[in-house]
């Protein structure tokens, strides 16, 4: 297909369910991991693969596709859920999640992975490589948007901050920026290990086109990327996305201190009818 | 208070100065930014990027002509080198400038993550490499070789004069991925067009052949060796000098061969601390093939260095012409 199709919302559902299923059997591959954030994004993620963005399936390095950057590696096993329900990366590669040798290593890697825009672990990066994206595509004319992906956690660091002015002060209207806000990072809750709050105005005061939602209400985030698309204004864009970390599975909502879970093996199963219960209803 | 200052002698400037030139040296404006001006001509993909030092690393004469590809990232280096690597991810050939202790201390990582993990087609260019700014310890870079060395696929560059600078532009861009070199800016010495030289990439060069002594540097330490060799020539000292601006990926061969000539005392010059530089690049060459000359170093102390003038430091640390010359004949006798 020569650009992602805008599904029906019914359709944008089922493929979010899908990541969250695909991230699951990748968590059950290693035993514990990254999954509680794969749970929160999922909403998001398959809004930007099955609405917004344009890509080839069969040609990840499509010259006319949209960018997306991962900036938070360790998300890296909800990005695959996503690239493997985008049909970028097969299913079948999805056993070998975070093993020696695989193409998906437990953080992303540009170099392993088709699809991949580029290596995250380091947090903060992202953004600023956004911007030399924005600006890059913008000297070549294209019409292709930058979308970058990062964490609360990472408003701690400043070159975050740098890339902020630097989009606006470039005024790259064809960078949208997610922010996603579970308010969870390796120490503790994001807003106790370094207040970040109110987000918004900063976010406003830096000069973004800035909305902030809920981000697993699916409607929201369709509408969000929608507007963030279509605005007409020159400022680069920002999605705060509330999120619950573990969202679609009850008992990994309740788990505290989720940065990083343990998941006994009896869990796993549990944790895929959980989700499949939550679609039925 | 002022009438104490009145009865002070005068004291030694440490003003900042734009020129490492010696007074009465020939040089040359701003090599690297008129060779950049001119290579972009031929290379649309070439942009300019800068943390709020165009005007002191000569990116300034890149922006005059070329204002539509020249990007101010304001003095954000961690952004600059993350930006350059999203422009080079979409095709384009960034040069970014900075002070080399800026990139290679603040931006480390970015360098190490955003461009060289991804074997990025960046070209960082830092001023003010290892000792050479009567600014103050702030501002020397005396660890920048051992810092760039390290870091997996990087070409390292440390330039003598302005036609190397000049030489070097047009080479680094025909060469594929990420490099760091070293850029001596604004009056610019002159000194290797009077010898049977030219830059290749990788390649060390015998500048001047000598029976006695054989002086291994890059960058203005090969402008002080050829100084030294033709003062102590005086003293029949025969010096000679092989220069190494390409610090990675090394010329071992022909380090091997010539310091593999018998009889000669051979000495390591670097503008950059004992540790980790060319001095150490060399010697573990020596090592692994087995070549034992009679080994010294010259470089810069493993220590915070002082705040002053440059030429004070300079022969303070052992690394100005006079204080080599002393040096070199203390060894031989």
């Amino acid at each position: 297909m020569d650009t992602s199709v805008t599904a029906p919302r019914a359709k944008i559902a089922e493929h979010a369910y899908r990541i969250r299923r695909n991230a699951l059997r990748m968590g059950e591959v290693q035993g514990q991991g990254y999954i509680a954030q794969a749970l929160d994004i999922a909403d998001v993620l398959a809004t930007a693969y099955f609405h917004a963005m344009r890509y080839r399936p069969e040609d990840p390095a499509w010259e006319e596709r949209d960018r997306f950057l991962l900036s938070n590696g360790h998300y890296a096993i909800a990005l695959y859920a996503a690239l493997i329900e985008a049909g970028i990366v097969p299913e079948e590669e999805l056993e070998t999640y975070g093993s020696d040798d695989s193409r998906l290593p437990m953080s992303g890697m540009a170099s392993y992975t088709p699809g991949m825009e580029m290596s995250g672990g380091s947090l903060g990066q992202g953004l600023t490589i956004a911007v030399g994206r924005g600006l890059g595509l913008k000297r070549k004319g294209s019409k292709s948007f930058v979308y970058t992906l990062f964490s609360d956690g990472e408003l701690d660091e400043g070159a975050v901050w740098e890339g902020l002015m630097s989009a606006a002060h470039h005024k790259l209207d064809n960078l949208i920026a997610i922010v996603d806000v579970n308010n969870q990072q390796a120490d503790g809750p994001s807003s106790q290990v370094m207040a970040f709050e109110p987000l918004t105005e900063k976010m406003r005061a830096f000069g973004w086109f800035t909305q902030r939602i809920d981000g697993n209400d699916l409607d929201a985030v369709i509408a969000a990327f929608d507007a963030a698309r279509n605005h007409p204004g020159p400022e680069p864009r920002m999605i705060i996305a509330d999120t619950l970390m573990g969202c679609g599975v009850p008992f990994l909502e309740a788990r505290e201190k989720n940065h990083f879970i343990r998941v006994e093996p009896n869990e796993w199963q549990l944790a895929l009818e959980a989700l499949d219960a939550g679609r039925k209803a | 208070m002022s009438t104490v200052t009145a009865q002070k002698p005068k004291l030694k400037t440490s003003a900042m100065i734009a020129s490492i030139a010696g007074e009465g040296q020939r040089t040359q404006a701003a090599p690297f930014g008129h060779a950049l001006v001119k290579l972009a001509a031929e290379r649309p993909e070439i942009v300019g990027m800068t943390a709020d030092l165009a005007k002191y690393t000569d990116l300034h004469i890149f922006a005059q002509a070329y204002p539509e590809r020249f990007y101010q990232m304001g003095m954000a280096e961690q952004l600059l080198m993350g930006a350059a690597a999203g422009f080079a991810h979409e095709g384009a050939m960034p040069f970014v400038t900075t002070y080399a202790v800026f990139a290679t201390r603040r931006a480390y990582d970015f360098m190490h993550q955003t461009i060289a993990e991804d074997d990025l087609n960046v070209k960082i260019a830092c001023a003010l490499p290892g000792l050479t700014t009567g600014y103050g310890p702030s501002h020397q870079a005396a660890e920048d070789l051992a810092l760039m060395r390290a870091m997996p696929g990087m070409t390292v560059i440390d330039p003598c004069d302005a036609l190397d600078i000049e030489q070097m532009v047009p080479a680094v861009a025909e060469h594929k991925g990420p490099v760091y070199m070293r850029l001596l800016r604004g009056q610019v010495p002159l000194v290797l067009d009077e010898y049977d030289y030219k830059f290749e990439l990788g390649k060390a060069k015998l500048v001047r052949d000598g029976r006695d002594v054989l002086v291994i540097s890059s960058g203005i330490m090969t402008m002080r060796a050829l100084e030294v060799a033709k003062a102590l020539a005086a003293d029949r000292v025969d010096v000679g000098v092989l220069h190494v601006p390409t610090i990675k990926p090394l010329d071992t061969s022909t380090i091997l061969r010539e310091a593999g000539r018998s009889g000669r005392l051979v000495v390591v010059a670097e503008n950059h601390t004992t540790i980790g530089g060319l001095g150490e690049a060399i010697g573990t060459t020596l090592l692994r093939a087995g070549v034992t000359p009679q080994f010294r170093q010259i470089a810069l102390p493993d220590a915070f260095l002082d705040a002053g003038a440059l030429p004070t430091l300079h022969d303070r640390y052992g690394i100005s012409t006079e204080a080599m010359s002393t040096t070199i004949k203390g060894w031989l006798s």
